[in-house]
């Protein structure tokens, strides 16, 4: 198009040159147009993906081999002196009611190796939920009683396909042997996926069969409270402060310009202050809710304040105006009128935030809440872990049990966060209150 | 009235009271200590009344503790206890006392709102200076370890040193005990990561937040928009584990059948999951200042002629500009110091290389790394961590500030 700037062009000559080239014009706002769906599907995509892969790897979590054997509680075996003393019933060897069973049901199997192949089918933790059962009632002895024990991580992996069976015996967690028993064992209906009952009320283990969440969900339960009660208070003070009180001079300049900042401060940051000035300075313990929580609460302090500003200042001035007209002091306006207004969304913007802390494990690694830790916290100063940080760790072991128990964490993980996100959606349908 | 001046003296002096309560009772214990005890070095005294701390706990046997420590322990109870009941004697006194005097005090005249109002205001002013105090606290705190850090090497060193192995010593014959701190394979590494991550983001966020702002139907909007806050919204454990687990593997799959060898911890794949997590900071900050172009320029455009893409791309990008550029920058500083997806799907060894394909390690994962586990406040390697960390706090500071300055000042221009 050289001759666009010569001046003499009939009208007629543009509108040839303007219409040859609408064609390319249209074509490429076509395309301009499908670039930009392109990118949300593609976007979109991922997120399904993700979704998909966490769940198809995390469903299988919820579920959990196990065995049926007749066990004898032997007498001879778990109390011979008759005291029926509980530190006695502590001790007892009950892994060997277990190797007794599993020989009952298999008694062509001999010599050392075999049984100890045998008893590979079932869990290590069975025997501690034997004990726990004699302990509870020591009734039990001298009877025999039919129980479901969770089977091993290997046993477990094959009932749900994830081992090939193909594969050469070298090669697979299970031997052709085992293979024999596991596949007489399904055949008589003695080994089944039953709700994995372990993987709700449990601690953390080393073995991927009987590891549990619970203690991470209590965990996250306390440091999520107490988190709440220190940053809702503070976070609804300074943004009233600051709405309402507050002149603007450079001090309060200085205090937006810092809350802006600290919002976009990375996490692991607040971890490093958490160390150096709670746990390094003040001496808190480590690993505990209570250090878990102060940190938290610094980080997602700067997302409260500017929801609640927000809040704030939705609130229309003639409510302002009119409760001072009314004789009320300005803490009596704030605390009387414009806060319970402004409520609603003060809530909406403190759940993302609590959303927000739930989902955060980087700060939380650096004040050592990654401890191994296979009990139930009690406390907020208890040695304890958080749910990501369970993810993470879980997400580091090499047994292959373990992809899945990762994925089921993730799944609790998530469905807690839809529920808080749904949670602030409808609060915010619900008392949007257009003025 | 009243009960505010009943309790708040008595707060304060139970504060003060537990603060320093412990600190005094071992201080006592010590000089109670066996003198020999007594005498060992700071740090094993520091151990020894660990264990006594540890019994009174009850966190271990007390068979498995010397005479000493379980006498010292005893002496801690008892102390305790003491320490208690003064504690309750004194609050009281105080409470009633503060009481008696306030009830004195209490006049027709007497403006108690007022007072009380005060009171209140002081509380709100605490509240709105904690921001101020947390960011003393992160830049003292950081600093003050990182100038430890900067004794034992020299920030020269450190800043443009390429060889990095954190590996200190504990004993002085062990073999290679010297280690090396040159950050510089850390902060390519972070910069290769963040790289590809903006590679991903950008794109796939920008042309989302022009499709949504500018094309789509309201009810496509309203449903595609939370959609892709929903991406913001998965805490980035999920996204190292997806990392680790599918994208890793697959990329070295696909490698493997194009002939290239490509590590399973490579930057591409952590690169990649993190730009996909950073689409939606991309997406709705772009849709914002987008939607903040007002209509008046866009009809300019129309009614000379120009197609909505020409529209788009000449006129409403050009005058968008240094907002989408702000909230580029703001996504760059997340990348920067995203931390989970990288320690999780990122190596661990300090690689200096350009090639995606390879493993890197970043600041954070070194950070991670160096302070998980067993620490000592006074290693090198701990201390280290908070060097890499005050790096990274004014790295990403200088880039927000300056991303928050463009962003609002584009604002001004179009209110």
């Amino acid at each position: 198009m050289s001759n666009t700037n010569k001046p003499r062009r009939t009208a007629q000559e543009t509108q040839a040159i303007v219409t040859a080239s609408l064609r390319r014009r249209y074509w490429a706002e076509r395309r301009f147009r499908t670039y930009g769906l392109a990118a949300i599907v593609a976007a979109l995509t991922f997120l399904v993906y993700l979704f998909f892969v966490i769940f198809s790897n995390g469903m299988g979590a919820f579920r959990q081999s196990e065995l049926k054997l007749d066990i004898y509680y032997d007498p001879a075996v778990i109390d011979p002196a008759g005291t029926r003393n509980p530190d006695d019933l502590h001790a007892a060897d009950y892994q060997a009611l277990i190797r007794a069973a599993l020989k009952k049901k298999f008694p062509d199997v001999e010599g050392r190796a075999g049984t100890r192949e045998l008893t590979r089918l079932v869990s290590g933790s069975a025997a501690f939920e034997l004990q726990r059962e004699v302990v509870k009632d020591p009734n039990l002895i001298g009877t025999t009683r039919s129980e479901w024990l969770l089977a091993s991580d290997a046993v477990d992996l094959l009932q749900k396909g994830h081992i090939e069976r193909a594969l050469p015996e070298a090669e697979r967690p299970v031997s052709d042997q085992q293979l024999g028993w596991v596949d007489r064992l399904r055949s008589e209906g003695s080994l089944d996926l039953k709700f994995n009952k372990t993987f709700l009320s449990k601690g953390d283990s080393r073995e991927p069969e009987a590891a549990g969440i619970w203690g991470a969900v209590v965990g996250s339960f306390f440091t999520l409270a107490l988190t709440l009660l220190l940053s809702f208070p503070i976070g609804v003070a300074a943004a009233v402060y600051l709405e309402e009180f507050a002149r603007r001079n450079r001090w309060t300049d200085l205090i937006e310009v810092n809350i802006n900042n600290l919002a976009a401060v990375p996490s692991i940051v607040f971890g490093l202050l958490g160390l150096a000035v709670f746990i390094g300075f003040f001496g808190l313990p480590r690993s505990a809710p209570l250090v878990g929580a102060m940190v938290l609460t610094l980080l997602t302090l700067p997302t409260i304040i500017i929801a609640s500003r927000a809040a704030l200042k939705s609130v229309p001035p003639s409510i302002r105006e009119a409760a001072l007209g009314m004789g009320a002091s300005k803490i009596q306006m704030v605390t009387h009128h414009v806060i319970p207004l402004a409520l609603p969304g003060m809530l909406t913007g403190t759940i993302i935030g609590m959303a927000r802390a739930l989902g955060e494990s980087a700060p939380l690694l650096m004040i050592g809440m990654v401890a191994f830790i296979v009990d139930i916290p009690k406390g907020v100063t208890d040695a304890s872990t958080v749910l990501p940080v369970q993810v993470f760790l879980w997400s580091d072991s090499p047994e292959r049990g373990f992809v899945e128990k990762t994925s089921g964490a993730i799944i609790v993980l998530l469905a807690f966060l839809v529920v808080m996100n749904t949670t602030a959606v409808i609060l915010r349908k619900k008392f949007e209150r257009r003025w | 009235m009243t009960a505010l001046w009943c309790a708040l003296p008595a707060l304060a002096v139970i504060l003060v009271w537990v603060a320093f309560q412990d600190a005094i009772i071992l201080r006592l214990i010590t000089d109670h200590l066996p003198s020999g005890v007594r005498d060992l070095p700071r740090n094993e005294l520091s151990l020894v009344l660990n264990d006594v701390r540890n019994l009174v706990a009850g966190n271990v046997p007390e068979a498995s503790v010397s005479e000493a420590v379980r006498a010292a322990s005893a002496e801690y109870v008892h102390l305790r206890g003491i320490s208690r009941m003064a504690l309750t004697v004194l609050v009281m006194v105080m409470a009633v006392g503060t009481i008696l005097v306030v009830r004195s005090r209490i006049t027709p005249e007497l403006r108690a709102r007022n007072r009380v109002e005060i009171v209140v205001e002081w509380l709100l002013i605490g509240c709105s200076t904690i921001a101020v105090f947390t960011t003393i606290g992160i830049v003292a705190s950081v600093a003050f370890e990182a100038f430890r850090f900067f004794q034992h090497i020299s920030p020269i060193d450190f800043l443009f040193g390429t060889s990095w192995s954190p590996q200190m010593a504990i004993r002085a014959d062990q073999v290679g005990s010297s280690g090396s701190f040159g950050a510089v394979p850390l902060f390519a590494g972070t910069a290769l990561i963040s790289f590809i991550a903006m590679l991903i983001a950008v794109p796939i966020g920008l042309y989302s937040a022009i499709y949504l702002a500018e094309y789509a139907h309201p009810r496509f909007r309203t449903w595609a928009k939370p959609l892709l806050e929903v991406l913001a919204g998965v805490p980035t454990v999920v996204y190292g584990f997806f990392a680790a687990l599918t994208i890793g593997p697959a990329l070295r799959g696909w490698g493997e059948g194009l002939g290239l060898n490509v590590a399973s911890e490579s930057a591409l794949a952590a690169g990649f999951v993190m730009g996909i997590m950073i689409i939606p900071f991309v997406s709705s900050l772009a849709d914002d200042m987008i939607s903040a172009v007002p209509q008046s320029l866009r009809d300019g455009a129309y009614a000379l002629g120009a197609t909505r893409s020409e529209t788009i791309k000449q006129v409403v990008l050009r005058a968008a500009l240094p907002g989408i550029v702000g909230g580029v920058l703001l996504a760059v500083s997340r990348a920067i110091g995203e931390t989970m997806i990288v320690v999780m799907a990122a190596g661990l060894a300090a690689n200096l290389t350009a090639n995606p394909l390879e493993a890197v390690t970043t600041v954070t994962v070194q950070i991670v790394t160096l302070l998980v586990g067993d620490q000592e406040f006074d290693s090198p390697k701990t201390l280290a961590a908070f060097a890499l960390g005050l790096v990274l706090f004014l790295v990403t500071l200088a880039l927000n500030v300056l991303a928050l300055h463009i962003v609002r000042k584009y604002r001004e221009q179009y209110e």
